[in-house]
């Protein structure tokens, strides 16, 4: 209840957020937006299946460069490229997790800070001659909605939010799903899953992509939201935020939106003591360690509307 | 009518033959037993046949298909639904979503329909609810639905697995030492309950080392020692077989 009551505040604050904000700060919650997103995505799989995959900016990149090469190359509309580019690093997901998805835990989360280094350097060294090597590529088109062009940063932060809103109900009907309860199968114990008949690796590799193509969605909209891409944009430390953003969330989307704040938010607050910084966020995550260790807001149980005699009389 | 077949199973641990070239039917509609002393490669056969190993010779066959080497999960979906030696539950889900689990291969929502709760979706959800609630109801757990599995008694949690093996409709059940752990009482009810199992058409095949739980429940027994098989028949016979005596039960001082 007391977590209905704050997710509706929060709701609330973030609708009403860009009058209170110069564009400065209007334009940091726009990156928080985006954060809240890729962390969302990178939800369903470390969150809800315990894929740990520290290379989630890899699909970012894909999507972002998937869009800007079809607006600046093909001329599509921002908003076009962004389901092709969300295929685009789906895909990309699928061909690459296919033969590591077997690897448990910390294996496949070397492999996956692999995989975002080498995406790194595919794009530093232009491949196909289409991403424009180190320097990125520019002048990507912003997108425009029933012919209004979105250039503004409060209109970027609709945008951002919308979509962001969106992928959380559409989320959260997959966690209250058959999907969602095999997602958690697996994190509690694969093997159970397995014998339960639940399809672990096709359903890892279905929450891997999935979560890849909602980072690739979420790529179009920074790249048409930054105008110019480059590869330094995606780098492993990315990955590494997005991933303690998620394990600090404790797995609930609203620990997620949480966790971003705290991660990608407390560092433009804390930028004037720019020195203590650093030092505050690691005391911050030390407390965490010690006195949360389950993280921040961990999903509650799935309720279930079961018929009322088969609930009471017994006990 | 014979409902699986194993067939001069053999599986190899590197340089240990833990099961050598084991034979034996299950006839449907049938309680069978599976006996041995530890470590004699009883739970081995049964990861063999539910796909968790794969043998390195022989063929397992279930309703005349081969199924010898088939993905776990597969099997499941053809029919085979079985319980686990030591505790496998989801321990941080409820039980009813223990029981849901077991239920997922039968569910047929696709992935966009599970996302948007379209009106099938629904519908098949509240329709696997009901089911698993009465599979709760069934083993006597359903006032314990929303407690987490990990939460319930030790008794519980077995009577759990297998509710969570009964909620795929199995036509083989296949209990790994279903009355470990389990006190007197408890075990009486488990006896009970396999023969309600049974009447329900379903089969089971069993390990157990509690012999009178073994003696009341089944009808035909195998027994393997170092990972042969050195009787099979029905279970009076294969109780006074003196290699089972030997094997199993201990020498006895009077006879030899």
């Amino acid at each position: 209840m007391k977590r209905r009551v704050f997710s509706i505040v929060l709701a609330g604050v973030i609708c009403v957020l860009p009058l209170f904000c110069n564009p400065y700060w209007t334009d940091v919650c726009v990156s928080v937006g985006l954060f809240a997103l890729l962390s969302l995505s990178l939800n369903v799989m470390l969150g809800q299946a315990g894929i740990f995959n520290m290379g989630h900016a890899a699909f970012f990149a894909v999507g972002a460069y998937a869009a800007a090469i079809l607006n600046t190359v093909c001329q599509w509309p921002i908003f076009l490229t962004m389901i092709p580019a969300g295929i685009a690093a789906g895909v990309f997901a699928l061909a690459v997790a296919r033969p590591i998805i077997h690897l448990r835990g910390d294996y496949l989360l070397v492999v996956t800070i692999g995989i975002v280094e080498i995406v790194r350097i595919a794009l530093i060294n232009d491949v196909f001659g289409l991403t424009g090597g180190a320097n990125g590529i520019f002048n990507i088109s912003r997108p425009s909605l029933f012919g209004v062009k979105i250039y503004k940063g409060w209109q970027f932060y609709y945008l951002v939010w919308g979509v962001t809103a969106v992928s959380m109900l559409l989320f959260y009907g997959l966690w209250r799903s058959r999907f969602g309860r095999a997602l958690n199968c697996i994190k509690e114990d694969d093997i159970a899953a397995e014998g339960c008949g639940i399809n672990v690796v096709g359903y890892k590799l279905a929450a891997f992509s999935l979560g890849a193509f909602w980072a690739g969605m979420a790529g179009a909209i920074y790249a048409s939201k930054m105008v110019t891409i480059a590869p330094e944009s995606f780098n492993f430390s990315e990955s590494v935020l997005l991933f303690a953003a998620v394990i600090l969330s404790g797995g609930s989307q609203l620990g997620v939106l949480c966790s971003v704040f705290l991660f990608f938010g407390l560092p433009e607050v804390l930028r004037e003591f720019s020195d203590a910084r650093m030092l505050i966020f690691g005391l911050a995550m030390m407390a965490m360690m010690i006195w949360r260790p389950q993280g921040l807001l961990p999903p509650l149980p799935r309720r279930y509307r079961v018929a009322a005699a088969a609930g009471d009389g017994k006990k | 009518m014979t409902l699986l077949t194993v067939k001069d199973l053999t599986k190899i641990f590197g340089g240990l033959i833990a099961v050598n070239d084991v034979s034996f039917d299950v006839a449907k509609d049938s309680v069978v037993g599976l006996i041995g002393p530890n470590g004699a490669g009883k739970t081995t056969v049964f990861n063999c046949i539910t796909g968790n190993y794969r043998p390195e010779q022989g063929v397992i066959e279930f309703k005349g298909a081969d199924i010898t080497g088939m993905a776990p999960n597969r099997i499941v979906k053809m029919g085979v639904a079985r319980t686990f030696q030591s505790i496998r539950l989801f321990p941080r889900m409820s039980a009813l979503e223990n029981v849901l689990a077991g239920r997922h291969c039968r569910l047929k929502s696709g992935f966009l329909a599970c996302m948007l709760h379209t009106p099938a979706q629904r519908r098949e959800e509240k329709a696997a609810i009901e089911r698993c609630m009465d599979e709760l109801e069934f083993v006597g757990l359903s006032h314990l639905y929303a407690d987490m599995g990990g939460a319930l008694a030790y008794g519980q949690q077995r009577l759990l697995e297998i509710a969570r093996a009964l909620a795929s409709d199995p036509e083989l059940l296949i209990l790994d030492e279903p009355a470990g752990g389990m006190n007197d009482q408890e075990t009486a009810g488990l006896v009970e309950l396999i023969s309600r199992i049974r009447e329900r058409g379903v089969t089971i095949l069993l390990i157990e080392h509690d012999m009178r739980l073994v003696m009341k429940v089944c009808q035909k027994l195998i027994a393997l020692e170092h990972g042969a098989l050195i009787a099979q028949g029905d279970a009076e016979t294969v109780r006074n077989n003196p290699d089972v005596i030997t094997a199993y039960l201990g020498v006895d001082d009077e006879k030899w």
